[in-house]
């Protein structure tokens, strides 16, 4: 079974999942632990696997993918495999799915009402997301992606707050929306990239080759707008992202935290593998359409987000800002820019979570979430709103903490294509990119104002004096992602070494292609 | 001891406290921080004057990136050294950021600075802010900031890249708004630190800018690289000649672009117009951190800035620099005028400072490459950076003592504190000489400098402004230091329970070292043995018709000073009372906080933010329920067709077939 060592990321919540069905919904300190111990496995195993890939490169592995298993599941009209493997950009994801898992659950043990069957569906969430990062097989990666939405639906439904009917609905149709789009690309492609006397494919090592080959390049335009847009929905593209602030801010704490943490990070990735990687032709092509409503995303997203009041909508909002910059780094398809996009997923999966599980502490004891009607939380939960504000200030990009290292590569990535493409005689990627720029000011400002508005001042609700502040659990959660979010900012180059040493064959994809862009 | 084995620890030491202090804020009292932050610090200022004085004079070298052997000194030329360079984070093929540690005259007189001021700030802000008596238990987090400030400030004058300078610049912004926020439950000073973050990221973002197009046609950050040759690299990458201003951006040259983009990041931390606006806020901070902070290390860090990339800007963009003066000149006059009709003292200095500052830039920007002359204005700027630092910081920190006694910013409540608080008359009174130009003082020469610099070089509109700017602050400065300590004594002093009195030696310590260092700056060794734009001797040219006029104009304003404010009378209030309007309007800072206030209250969050929310909430929302509507109005209406009534099939049944029939027919 070693060889299948990837499908411990599966089998290790399926086992949970097991377990805690057999724990009597009682003893919640019984299922807390299991919860506890079993994503630490999972941490321990995401360690494991980034330490053995390094390893295996430095041994001189150089096949794209490592940790490679494949068997064949259904071979029938489909010619689906159980394909596994990881590269240096799946790695990263899984260290930052598995850290989510763990904190999430740690922020979970304040859930008593229902609480075994809450942690059964979260754990549905993470088998889908961590399924998707580990299939190089593009039907089980659909398979995969489509466990991690349905869960979401109940969780929201179920355990949320507010119009949380309302808001399950919503995000669950819209996202299913996307996934309309979706299975229409992947099967597109499957069909359409059959090599003469060969038989379909949906092995993301052969597609990538047999798709620019063989499948005409109209087709490849349609399918790369179908899939983008797909994934684009779930990393929350403008205008398809009205989802995310109204899920959010129904959705319970950890929900939250794996939904942006991690979910929205599907999004990216996928954009990249599916709708970049396997048609980069197109992507050279089309892009400028999609880099308009991602580059709007990130200052759209900035703007709306300075006038919200709820704290959940503000950082929804930022969400679609900051993925926004993801998608958007991405078209701009050169190395440093790819870099730039991972690592903003590392960072904002990190510091969103490590916001929304504030938000979730500081909700569960003020049950608002409107600032204006609180202030001076500083002098009451002191712990809280120190680790609230080095969220903050790793959102807005404080060096030290890891949203500076990725904005500053994808401002430079994007800076270098923008003028190669200016010296071509195309304005808008030189626009979009400064435009991106003042997002940093943008951000200041959302964010100081809900410091000034909620953490400092005077307190301005005296039934808030008496408060607690955070409690063993929340502590553990907090400070746990507060170092990964600094491991990050300190130590930049551990990640962008992992990182590079997949990029580069996937940059010399896009390499040769000519910009493409209306003005 | 090595200084390659040293020179890491000046960087490391005051983060590993910052680090050490915030974690154990709640554990240690505030006293046991305060005392441990102040030792650490005491350690990393020794090694700062070790490595200054090893630079400046002894002899020592270090193994530079190719493994040669670099000296600090060749012959009467000082080197530009890298002691050591860590790799950060690579970005492209070229362009890596490494962390580093630069040293060359100017840097090492910013390591002089910065841990004179910052370890007499760190005794200082133990009797501040202990017998201060509130806030103990913020203490540690106080001592926690000033490290992560030390740390940051060391880290942005060492920098051997620009993007080094970057990162440590945006940290400097970040402890700077922890500290302006310090009283955190104060409303005032909530919004007084959110303004200072926002105008200055506001700048920073131009700077970001600046370092984009800069690095993407040189393809590298490396100081070294940027200014060896007389900026060779940046003259070719730019495509540069004598007769060309190389590519060109919508008409301007990229050159001129950048550089200014990159000079405005300065303009925001060292608040020239119209960035100032925060720095008077800023005061809203404790007084020992706006010493450090807001007068002596922080608000240079432009001025540090542009003498970085003076050989850049000198030759290749000589028209920046113009801009430079010209934006410094109005710098100066403006804040100098309104500095005159502030009340609270603190705001006083904190104009004073914003106008001092613009002394700098005005002598940075007539400074060329060429000969003495013409690179006066370097020297200039760098010693009025260094004694500036001295007695502002003095300055401020006696105010602190001053504020700790009538436990008020405003002058009306102060008068007559000579005779309680002598020690802090004495101090107060050097420094006010010192700035305003008397000779002895260390103000009088660095000044006089300046206006010589700007007269040779044939700046002398500039030179006017300048003198009439150094008559204005004289006054400003006298009428705010007769209006302490003479004027008419404040009756509640005599029957007070606490009548003001000189604070106790962490206190005292700090003004005496400076006073001593104001007053003896002539015994110092002189500036311009090293720290000249070429960074070898240089003869420094005196004009002595500039400086008779200096210390006229300076003496006038402190004789029209002493006439108004020495004793209680009529006249000050005589002559408001004639022009109250333009009183009242220089005393609101000529309205320039309300324009911003218009621009980003009323039109980007007002018009901008609000009509985004509101598209995206109505447009783009409403979309999507109008979808949902839809289906549910379409599938409400057919669903009447699934009743399960078999009559109404039978009834739809026949109704169908008999227009299936009648259509067939015809």
């Amino acid at each position: 079974m070693s060889e299948f060592i990837l499908l411990y990321f599966v089998i290790i919540p399926l086992v949970m999942m097991g377990v805690l069905y057999l724990i009597p919904g009682e003893k919640k300190n019984a299922i807390r632990y299991t919860m506890a111990g079993g994503s630490a496995l999972l941490v321990a195993l995401a360690a494991y696997i980034t330490i053995g890939f390094f390893e295996q490169r430095a041994a001189g592995m150089t096949q794209p993918y490592l940790f490679t298993a494949s068997k064949v599941w259904y071979e029938g009209f489909l010619n689906i495999h159980l394909s596994l493997g990881v590269d240096g950009i799946s790695v990263a994801m899984l260290v930052l799915s598995s850290v989510i898992t763990f904190t999430g659950s740690f922020a979970s043990f304040a859930i008593e009402d229902k609480a075994k069957e809450y942690f059964l569906w979260f754990l549905m969430l993470s088998i889908g997301v961590f399924g998707f990062f580990i299939s190089i097989d593009l039907f089980t990666m659909f398979l995969f992606y489509e466990v991690a939405l349905i869960p979401m639906y109940l969780l929201i439904g179920l355990w949320g707050s507010g119009p949380k009917e309302y808001a399950a609905m919503k995000l669950t149709l819209m996202l299913m929306g996307g996934s309309a789009f979706l299975m229409v690309g992947i099967f597109g492609i499957y069909f359409m990239s059959v090599p003469e006397g060969g038989v379909p494919t949906f092995e993301m090592v052969e597609l990538m080759k047999n798709v620019s080959t063989y499948m005409p390049i109209e087709w490849q335009h349609v399918f790369f707008c179908l899939t983008f847009v797909g994934f684009g929905v779930l990393g929350a593209m403008f205008p398809f992202h009205t989802w995310s602030p109204d899920g959010h801010a129904s959705a319970p704490t950890a929900v939250s935290m794996l939904h942006a943490g991690v979910l929205m990070k599907l999004g990216g990735y996928g954009c990249f593998r599916v709708a970049m990687c396997l048609m980069p032709q197109a992507s050279a092509d089309l892009g400028w359409i999609f880099l308009i409503l991602t580059g709007t995303s990130v200052f759209y997203g900035a703007y709306s987000a300075c006038v919200q009041n709820d704290l959940k909508y503000i950082n929804a909002y930022s969400s679609v800002s900051h993925c926004g910059m993801v998608l958007f780094a991405l078209l701009m398809m050169n190395n440093t820019a790819f870099t730039g996009a991972f690592l903003q997923m590392l960072s904002h999966g990190l510091m969103t979570a490590l916001f929304f599980s504030l938000i979730g502490s500081i909700y569960g004891r003020t049950h608002t979430r409107d600032i204006r009607l609180m202030g001076g939380m500083m002098n009451i939960m002191p712990v809280l709103c120190v680790c609230y504000v080095i969220a903050g200030m790793a959102s807005l990009g404080l060096p030290g903490l890891s949203g500076f290292v990725a904005e500053m590569n994808i401002f430079v990535g994007s800076f270098q294509r923008s003028v190669l493409a200016f010296e071509e005689g195309n304005w808008m990627f030189l626009i979009f990119t400064i435009l991106a720029c003042t997002s940093i000011v943008i951000t200041a400002v959302y964010i100081l104002r809900v410091v000034g508005k909620m953490l400092f001042g005077p307190i301005q609700d005296q039934h808030h004096a008496t408060l607690t502040d955070a409690n063993y659990y929340e502590k553990v959660a907090a400070f746990g992602l507060i170092i990964c979010v600094a491991a990050i900012g300190m130590f930049p180059s551990v990640w962008t070494d992992l990182l590079n040493i997949s990029l580069p064959n996937l940059v010399s994809l896009f390499a040769d292609k000519t910009i493409v862009a209306p003005f | 001891m090595e200084i390659t084995s040293i020179a890491p620890w000046i960087l490391l030491l005051p983060f590993l406290m910052f680090i050490f202090l915030g974690l154990t804020a709640h554990k240690f009292s505030g006293q046991t921080s305060a005392k441990i932050g102040t030792t650490a610090f005491g350690i990393v200022a020794i090694l700062c004057y070790y490595v200054a004085g090893r630079y400046f004079f002894g002899n020592f070298s270090v193994l530079d990136a190719n493994g040669f052997e670099v000296f600090n000194k060749t012959g009467e030329i000082y080197n530009q050294i890298t002691v050591f360079n860590w790799t950060w984070m690579q970005m492209t093929e070229n362009l890596t950021i490494h962390i580093g540690f630069y040293l060359d005259p100017i840097s090492a007189m910013m390591l002089v600075v910065i841990a004179t001021v910052s370890l007499m700030v760190h005794i200082y802000s133990y009797g501040y802010m202990f017998e201060h008596g509130h806030f103990d238990e913020g203490m540690s987090r106080y001592y926690a900031v000033l490290s992560l400030f030390s740390f940051a400030m060391l880290g942005l004058v060492l920098a051997t890249n620009i993007f080094q300078m970057y990162i440590f610049w945006e940290l400097v912004g970040v402890s700077s708004f922890l500290l302006i926020g310090y009283y955190f439950f104060k409303p005032a000073a909530v919004s007084a630190c959110k303004k200072a973050f926002i105008v200055t990221r506001f700048a920073d973002m131009f700077f970001l800018i600046g370092i984009l197009i800069l690095s993407y046609h040189t393809q590298t950050f490396d100081f070294d690289q940027l200014n060896a040759d007389n900026a060779k690299h940046v003259l070719d990458s730019f495509s540069i000649t004598d007769g060309s201003r190389g590519i060109t951006f919508l008409g301007f040259p990229l050159i001129t672009i950048a550089t200014f983009c990159i000079f405005l990041g300065g303009a925001g931390k060292s608040a020239m117009f119209p960035f100032h606006i925060w720095l008077p806020d800023a005061m809203e901070g404790p007084t020992p951190s706006s010493a450090l902070i807001h007068a002596a290390t922080m608000v240079v860090a432009g001025v540090f800035l542009v003498a970085r990339l003076f050989p850049v800007y000198s030759f290749a963009a000589p028209e920046v620099l113009n801009a430079i003066c010209y934006i410094g000149a109005f710098t100066a006059l403006f804040a100098a005028i309104i500095a005159v009709a502030q009340t609270d003292i603190k705001r006083v200095l904190a104009f004073s400072t914003i106008s001092q500052i613009a002394y700098m830039m005005v002598a940075l920007g007539v400074a060329r490459f060429g000969n003495h002359e013409s690179e006066l204005g370097f020297t200039a700027s760098m010693m009025h950076l260094f004694t500036h630092a001295m007695f502002k910081a003095m300055l401020f920190l006696c105010c602190g003592c001053i504020i700790h006694c009538v436990e008020s910013n405003e002058m009306s409540k102060m008068g007559g504190l000579k005779k309680y608080m002598p020690i802090t008359y004495w101090c107060f009174l050097i420094g006010c000489l010192a700035i305003a130009g008397i000779p002895i003082f260390s103000g009088f020469y660095s000044k006089g400098e300046i206006l010589t610099a700007c007269l040779e070089n044939g700046y002398t509109a500039i030179y006017v402004v300048m003198t009439l700017t150094a008559g204005l602050t004289a006054f400003y400065m006298f009428r705010l230091f007769f209006h302490i300590f003479h004027y008419e004594e404040n009756p509640e002093y005599a029957t007070s329970h606490h009548k003001p009195h000189d604070q106790g030696w962490q206190m005292t310590l700090p003004l005496i070292v400076f006073a001593v260092l104001t007053v003896g700056f002539v015994f110092l060794p002189g500036f311009n043995n090293a720290i000249t734009a070429t960074r070898t001797y240089m003869e420094m040219p005196t004009n002595w018709t500039v400086e008779g006029i200096s210390i006229a104009v300076a003496l006038l304003g402190i004789a029209i000073a002493f006439f108004l404010y020495y004793k209680k009378n009529e006249k000050p209030a005589n002559i408001m009372a004639k022009c109250p309007a333009l009183c009242e309007f220089v005393y609101n800072r000529m309205k320039i906080d309300e324009i911003w206030y218009g621009i980003t209250r009323s039109f980007i969050f007002g018009v901008i933010c609000k009509s985004i929310a509101w598209f995206d909430h109505n447009c783009i929302d409403g979309f999507m329920n109008l979808c949902a509507w839809i289906t549910q109005k379409v599938s409400l209406e057919t669903k009447d067709a699934q009743s399960g009534n078999v009559q109404q099939y039978v009834w739809v049944f026949i109704m169908g077939v008999v227009t299936i029939a009648f259509l067939a027919l015809y």
